[in-house]
This record gives structure tokens, sequence and C-alpha cells, in this order.
């Protein structure tokens, strides 16, 4: 996961000099990190993004929660990104996003995980972030990405018992037809 | 009429309710459907006596794929979703999303069009603190509150009305700018309502602030501390209450709310009181912006120009001028329409509720790759268990109605 998509310009000037990605380079030197922004007309839209490999990313934020440069000591979001028919290529099918936010720096720092369908575990930062719980349960859910070391890693917005992965690109809008197979419910059976 | 709580079963909570060491301990099916719930909210309560020892929320009654949704609309359409998702401050969400869009497109609605914004997002923050500090009240017996401040919220429906044609589904913004500029209609009842609200905050200041009931049934209830506030990811009045210093309008500020003059009430008791303290200073607060808006208004469009090719024409463009039709069919047709750049934005807004925040994945066509909504309330009610667990069962409303979960938003 190391060549950054080919369309993406990457704005080196900021993004270097940002203490979290400053933080992973230190440790992790350059490898993969891929820092990276969204540039609208030539500017830099301010979301500024690096990608972790799996077997770093525990480690990564830890390392992001503790040092007091980066001090990111809140986890604003969780969420997935189902890349299958997205237009460039990307690392892995599901990128998994978090959004770290620091209360005490103000500032923030996006991290990508990628994972495909062969493996779809990533570690859960639970025990980094208690806020991490149910956005953990409700990617899982969605997505269908396991997150290993999760407490309760249980479907949270659809009920117990559905098979599908809903935000999946290859799921259809419609659903799969359980609303036209509703089997006709007589007066004598209710 | 009689009715039979629901005795332990198997179902409910694992097999640990079979065992007899348990002793007292029984299980209580909190909703989906109770009055104190508001909405649909299913929890299963583990009570020992009449404290709660564990608490289980089962959540999704509500879910309606919204962000499935998204990726089917266009960025226009979208906003008519996002309408449904906080129902007690639908503005905001409106003006969150297109927030985030913006951000994505590299577009600045004009002065004009941010102040409009500002002004209609503290309306739907003083409706939403209205309602949830009066249902909060009255699922503790405190009826009165809650009337006095739901005549209010309809004062604000009724503008919200002048404005955008309907009191409740706004949808008031558009990519780049507004539906409509605000009609002269909007400003007489404004004022009105600088003359009616004041004294309403009072009054139920004075009713809930010195009241034994109101206060024996919310200090020391549902504390969360401020670091595991942090931890949690709370923000907004809830985090606030807890002592965190943090407010998008400060620290990250958009519109314009860097050049507006307000205060952000903070408390450090982190209870249910402290909540309620913190969104009744909030209304205040609000009230000034509100007014420094009225005042500072200034004349423009309210669209962004058209070189920017996002926003519609204006009609007498359409009809007098050959570039005007060809401008107003480039965005209608559904062939064309605006494109998006390639890249993903995160846009987030002070809401009521905290931190509304929407993830935009654009692949370059006009409708967004992924539309991920980072809902406040579904954060907020993910710490309940933990501040339920040790409290009397009398405690869950009151815990519920601080937090001021929104099902609709919660599920999507």
């Amino acid at each position: 996961m190391s060549e950054p998509a080919a369309d993406i310009p990457v704005a080196p000037g900021p993004l270097d000099a940002h203490p979290g990605v400053k933080v992973l380079r230190e440790r992790f030197g350059d490898a993969g990190l891929d820092p990276r922004d969204t540039i609208v007309r030539g500017r830099a839209i301010g979301m500024p993004t690096v990608t972790l490999a799996r077997d770093v990313l525990e480690e990564a934020m830890g390392l992001l929660k503790s040092d007091p440069r980066a001090a990111f000591d809140q986890l604003t979001e969780l969420t997935c990104v189902d890349y299958l028919k997205f237009p460039q290529v990307q690392p892995g099918r599901f990128g998994v996003t978090y959004g770290l936010l620091s209360t005490t720096l103000n500032h923030r720092l996006w991290a990508k995980v990628f994972v495909n369908e062969s493996d779809l575990s990533v570690p859960s930062v639970t025990s980094l972030w208690k806020g991490a719980n149910w956005l953990e349960r409700e990617v899982f859910d969605l997505f269908g990405v396991v997150f290993e070391g999760h407490p309760d890693l249980r479907r949270i917005l659809t009920p117990a018992g559905f098979k599908d992965f809903p935000l999946r690109k290859d799921f259809p809008l419609t659903g799969k037809g359980w609303r036209e197979s509703f089997r006709p419910v007589t007066r004598d059976e209710a | 009429m009689a009715f039979k709580l629901q005795p332990a079963s198997d179902t409910l909570l694992g097999s640990t309710l079979g065992d007899e060491s348990l002793g007292d301990r029984w299980v209580l099916n909190f909703g989906p459907q109770h009055p104190a719930t508001h909405t649909t909210l299913q929890l299963v309560l583990e009570l020992d006596g009449e404290v709660v020892v564990g608490c289980t929320p089962h959540i999704g009654y509500l879910h309606s794929g919204f962000e499935k949704q998204g990726e089917h609309l266009n960025y226009n359409q979208y906003v008519v979703i996002t309408d449904r998702m906080n129902y007690l401050s639908p503005m905001a969400n409106n003006l969150a999303w297109h927030y985030a869009v913006e951000k994505l497109f590299g577009v600045v609605p004009p002065r004009r069009c941010q102040y409009i914004r500002v002004l209609m997002a503290e309306l739907a923050r003083i409706a939403d603190h209205l309602v949830s500090i009066g249902t909060a009240a009255l699922d503790l017996g405190a009826m009165t509150g809650f009337v006095y401040g739901f005549e209010e919220r309809e004062t604000i429906y009724d503008l919200m009305e002048i404005a955008s044609g309907s009191r409740y589904n706004t949808s008031y913004s558009r990519l780049g700018g507004l539906m409509y500029d605000l009609p002269d209609a909007f400003w007489p009842r404004l004022d009105e309502l600088f003359d009616r609200l004041p004294p309403i905050v009072d009054d139920i200041e004075k009713l809930l602030n010195r009241n034994r009931i109101f206060i024996e049934r919310t200090r020391g209830v549902g504390v969360i501390g401020r670091e595991e506030a942090i931890n949690w990811s709370l923000t907004g009045p809830i985090a606030r209450a807890s002592g965190v210093r943090r407010d998008l309008r400060k620290d990250e500020p958009y519109f314009v709310y860097d050049e507006l003059e307000f205060k952000v009430p903070l408390a450090d008791g982190g209870d249910c009181f402290a909540r309620y303290l913190v969104r009744l200073e909030e209304i205040r607060q609000s009230m000034g912006i509100v007014r420094q808006c009225r005042e500072g208004m200034p004349p423009g469009p309210v669209n962004a120009e058209p070189e920017v090719k996002v926003t519609l024409p204006g009609k007498d463009e359409v009809y007098g001028s050959i570039e005007g039709l060809i401008h107003h069919f480039e965005i209608v047709m559904t062939n064309r329409g605006f494109v998006a750049p390639i890249g993903e934005a995160y846009g987030a807004n002070e809401t009521a509720n905290g931190e509304l925040g929407y993830y935009v994945v654009a692949d370059g066509s006009p409708r967004p790759y992924r539309s991920r909504c980072r809902p406040p309330s579904f954060i907020n009610y993910s710490v309940f268990p933990e501040l339920i667990v040790g409290h009397q069962i009398s405690d869950v409303p009151a815990v519920l109605g601080s937090l001021n979960i929104i099902a609709a938003e919660l599920d999507r």
C-alpha cells in the first residue's frame, strides 16, 4: 500500500508540518503513510489524511493519542468507505476512516486503513477511545468489517439475524427483494 | 389498568438470567414504545430492586438507510433527507450538509447568505433547546415549562415557514446559497420573537432553577467527568456541561461566527442539571447572535456567482438571456449537473446536540460516492449505559431527557 492514487495531488508543505504526520514519520519512517489532502481549485481543503497499515494501526493510534505534540484525545468519527466502484484504484476495497481530534491543541487528523474481503479484520481502538464502541459496531453492521478485540461486536442498526451489509456498493438500493416476497398473512394465521 | 411487568427471560439478556444466584434481579423492558423515550428506543434494564445494574440499549427501529440514499441523490437533493435527521432542528442539518459539500466544491457563499445561515442555525438551536429542556422537565413531572417552551418553538417554526415555505421540513439551503432570500414579512415576525422569547426563558428558569423536585432529580444524576466525556467522543452542550472547553463556532469558526460576539456557556457538574443549565444559557447567547445578525445583515445576493456553475441563475436571467437559459439547463438536466472534484471532505457544524458532521466522498459524478453523517445523538447515546448504571429506575427518564436523544438521527 504505497503508491498514492494518481489523480489526487499531494500537497507536501502543510501536511509535512502537521504534528500528527511528524509523530508518525518519526516512528514509522515514510513507508506507506501517504499523507494527502483533497485539492479543490489548487487549494487544499484542510483534511489531512494518512494511510496506516493494519499491523501498525494499534501502535500508531496509541502514539497519536499519547504523544504530547499530537495529543489526539478524542475520536470524533469512525466510518468506512467501500471503494468497489471508485474511479481511482485504492490500496484495498474498504477504507476504514478514523477522524481524530485534539481538544487541547485544536487540530484534526484523518487516518485510513484499507482491508480487502479476503481478510476483513481491523484491530479495535475501543481500548484507546471508548467512543469507538458504537461506531465500530455500526461499521461492522453496515460494511462487515470485523474489529478484533471489540468488547461487544453485534449488529446495531439492522435487525438481529440480518445477513447482508447494506452500505456495501454491491448491495442494491431497493434491497434484495424481501419487500416483494413477503408472504401474505391471513387473519387465521396472525 | 393493571399490567404485568415482563419477567426475566433468557431471550433478553442472555443466559445469566436463568441463574438463581442472582437473587432479586429482574429485567425490565423499557420501550420501544414508552412516553419517556419520545421515539422508538428500547432499553433492556437489569434491575436489582429499583437499582439499575445493567443496561443494554437496542437501537435501529428507525433505521431507514439515509446514508445509502445519499449515494443515489445529488448534492442538492439530499438536503431533503437531512431534514428528517434531527427533527427538532431540521434547519441546522440542512446547513451542516451544505457546509460540508461547499467545502468539497470549494464554493464560498456570499456574505448575506452566510449571515442568514447563522441566523437560521441559531433559531434552530433555540427551538431545539426549548423543546429538549421542556421535555426533560416534562419527564420529571414539570409540565408547565414544557408548554411554555413549545409555544415559543411554534413561533420559531412560523419563522422557518416564512423563510422556506415549510415549518418543519425546511430544505432551505442549496449548494452555494439558499432556496430564497428572506422575504420582508420575516423581519417583523422576528422582532416579535425578540419581545416574546426572553421573558419565556426567564419563566422557565424561574420554574426550574429553584424547583426542589427538579434539582433533587437532576443534581448528581448521570454524572460524566471531563476526561471521560472527551474519551466518549461527546460534543456540544453535553461535553460543555462536563467542563470541556470546545465549541466549533469558536474553535473552527465557520460561516461568519468569528465576526459575532457570543459566549460559550460552560459548567463543570457533568450531571443532568449542568446539562440543563448549559442549554438554557445557550438560548440566551443564541438570541444575542440572532440580534447581531438582524442588525448587521448585509445587502446583496444570497447565491454564489454564476461562474462557479453550481447555483441556479435568477428567473429574469433564465427568461431574458440565452446564457442564463443554457446555464439553467446545464444545472437541472439529469445527465449534466455540476460535477464534483474527486476527493473527500468533512465539514462539521456546532448544532444543538453537538458536532454534526458530514463526511462526503466524491467520485467526480453529480452524486456523492459516500455521504456519511456523524450524528451527535448516536454518540451521545452510546454513553448512556455507563451513565445509568447504579442509579434508580426513576432516573432513567431524567438522564434520557438530559441527553436529548433524537431517534431519527440516532438510527438514520
